[in-house]
C-alpha cells in the first residue's frame, strides 16, 4: 500500500493531544493502521505532550494521597497481574477493514449490511457519540460522485479502490480533508467499487439541481 | 523515571511507584486543572491515573517511549473516557489488518525525543506564543478554531505558530525535515 495522502499534522497533532471527538478520531486511528509513517509522527507529538508534562509547574498533592492509591493496589494487584488482554480470535484471511473501524462494524467488508443509495452507490451508518456523521460510501466503479462542496469539514478515508478529483487520484489508505471551500467532483477509478470512510459534521451539498433533489431521499 | 516505570512492572516495585508517584502526581494534578478541574477532583483523577499506572505498567516499552510520554497518554485517555465521557479509537497493534512497519525506529523524533533534556530545552527555547498555542493542543483539548478564539487571533495564524513550534522542536532534535 503506497500512501500519498496523509492527515494534515495539525490534525495528528489533535488526535494527539485528545481534542478530536469520536468519529474524527475514527478516521484517524483507521488512517493510522494502514500507515506506518502516520504511526511514528503520532508517537513523535505523544512524545512532545511528554515533555510538556515534564515541564509543567507540579500542584502540590495532599499529604493522604499516596496511601489512599496504595489501599487501591492492593485490591488490584494480583488480578492486575494475572489478566492479560483477551486474545483476539485471528480470522481465516486477513481482514480488509483493519481496526479499530471493523470493530464499530461489528464485521468485515463482506459481511456488512449496505444501505442502497442509488445510482448504484451504498452507504453503511456508523453509529458514533459527536453528532457528526459517520459512514462506509461505497461508489461503484468507474462512476462519479455529482459534484459538490460542504458546509463543514468532511474527511475521507479510502479502504478499497480509488477515486480522483481536481486535488489529486486517492488510493487505498489515502486521506482527504474537504472545507467549505472545496468544490470537487470525485470520480472513482474503473477496476473495483471505491470504499471510503467518510466523516461529514454538515450535510454535502450539491451543484446540480437534480443532485440536490434526490439528496433528502439518499441521506448524505 | 523510565526504569522506575519498569521496575513496578517487573517486580512489582513500591519504592519505585512511589518515586513516580511523587514526580508525576503532582504534574498530572498540574495537567487536570489546567482543565478546568478543582483541586479535589485533580486528585480524585490523579489517584486514578496511578491506580493504572500500576495495572497497566507491563505495557510500558521504554525502548518506544519515555515514561513521561506514557504518564501523557494515561491522563489523556482518562480525560476523555472518564471526565469528556467519550471515546478516542485506536488502532490495534495486534489487529492482522494492520500495516506493519518495516522501517523501525526510522522517525528521529520518536527516537529522538527520548533524550529528555534535549526534548526539554527545545521546548523551553519555543517563543512564547509558539508554546501556547501547543500547550492549548496538548492540556486544553481545544480544537484549533476554539484555540483561536481564545487568544482572539485568526486559525490560520494558530495554524502557523503550531507548524512553526513543531518545526523547531524537530529541528533542535536534529530531525532531518
Amino acid at each position: 500500500m503506497t500512501i500519498t495522502h496523509h492527515p494534515s499534522e495539525e490534525l495528528l497533532l489533535d488526535y494527539a493531544g485528545g481534542g478530536l471527538s469520536e468519529s474524527w478520531s475514527l478516521a484517524i486511528a483507521t488512517h493510522l493502521a494502514l500507515c506506518p509513517a502516520c504511526r511514528r509522527e503520532v508517537a513523535g507529538l505523544e512524545a512532545v505532550g511528554g515533555g510538556l508534562v515534564d515541564v509543567l509547574e507540579p500542584a502540590a498533592c495532599s499529604d493522604g494521597m499516596f496511601d489512599a492509591v496504595l489501599a487501591r493496589l492492593t485490591d488490584d494487584d494480583a488480578a492486575s497481574v494475572t489478566v492479560a488482554s483477551p486474545p483476539s480470535v485471528p480470522p481465516a484471511a486477513a481482514p480488509i477493514l483493519p481496526e479499530p473501524l471493523r470493530g464499530y462494524i461489528g464485521a468485515d467488508l463482506d459481511g456488512m449490511a449496505w444501505q442502497r443509495l442509488g445510482l448504484g452507490a451504498y452507504q453503511y451508518l456508523i453509529e458514533t457519540d459527536d453528532g457528526a456523521t459517520a459512514r462506509l460510501l461505497r461508489i461503484p466503479a468507474g462512476r462519479p460522485v455529482p459534484e459538490h462542496t460542504h458546509q463543514g469539514q468532511e474527511l475521507t478515508l479510502v479502504l478499497r479502490g480509488a477515486f480522483s478529483d481536481a486535488t489529486g487520484h486517492y488510493g487505498a489508505g489515502d486521506f482527504q480533508e474537504a472545507d467549505e471551500h472545496l468544490a470537487h467532483k470525485p470520480h472513482a477509478a474503473p477496476g473495483e467499487d471505491c470504499i471510503c470512510l467518510a466523516i461529514t459534521d454538515a450535510p454535502l451539498r450539491f451543484k446540480s439541481l437534480a443532485a440536490r433533489v434526490v439528496q433528502p431521499f439518499l441521506g448524505i | 523515571m523510565d526504569q522506575l516505570l519498569v521496575a513496578v512492572a517487573t517486580t512489582r516495585d513500591r519504592a519505585a511507584f512511589r518515586e513516580l508517584f511523587d514526580y508525576f502526581a503532582p504534574r498530572i494534578k498540574s495537567f487536570l486543572m489546567r482543565q478546568g478541574l478543582d483541586a479535589q477532583a485533580a486528585e480524585d483523577v490523579v489517584q486514578e491515573a496511578m491506580v493504572r499506572v500500576w495495572q497497566k505498567a507491563h505495557q510500558y516499552d521504554p525502548a518506544k517511549a519515555r515514561a513521561s510520554t506514557w504518564m501523557f497518554t494515561i491522563a489523556r485517555n482518562l480525560r476523555v473516557d472518564f471526565l469528556r465521557k467519550s471515546k478516542r479509537p485506536e488502532p490495534n497493534v495486534d489487529d492482522p489488518a494492520l500495516v506493519p512497519d518495516t522501517q523501525p525506529g526510522g522517525f528521529a523524533l520518536t527516537a529522538q525525543a527520548q533524550d529528555a533534556a534535549r526534548l526539554q530545552a527545545a521546548l523551553a527555547d519555543l517563543p512564547n506564543e509558539q508554546r501556547v498555542v501547543l500547550e492549548l493542543s496538548f492540556f486544553e483539548e481545544k480544537p484549533h478554531p476554539e484555540i483561536a478564539e481564545h487568544l482572539g487571533i485568526p486559525l490560520g495564524t494558530v495554524k502557523s505558530r503550531i507548524r512553526l513550534a513543531l518545526k523547531r522542536v524537530r529541528s533542535e532534535l536534529g530531525e532531518d525535515e
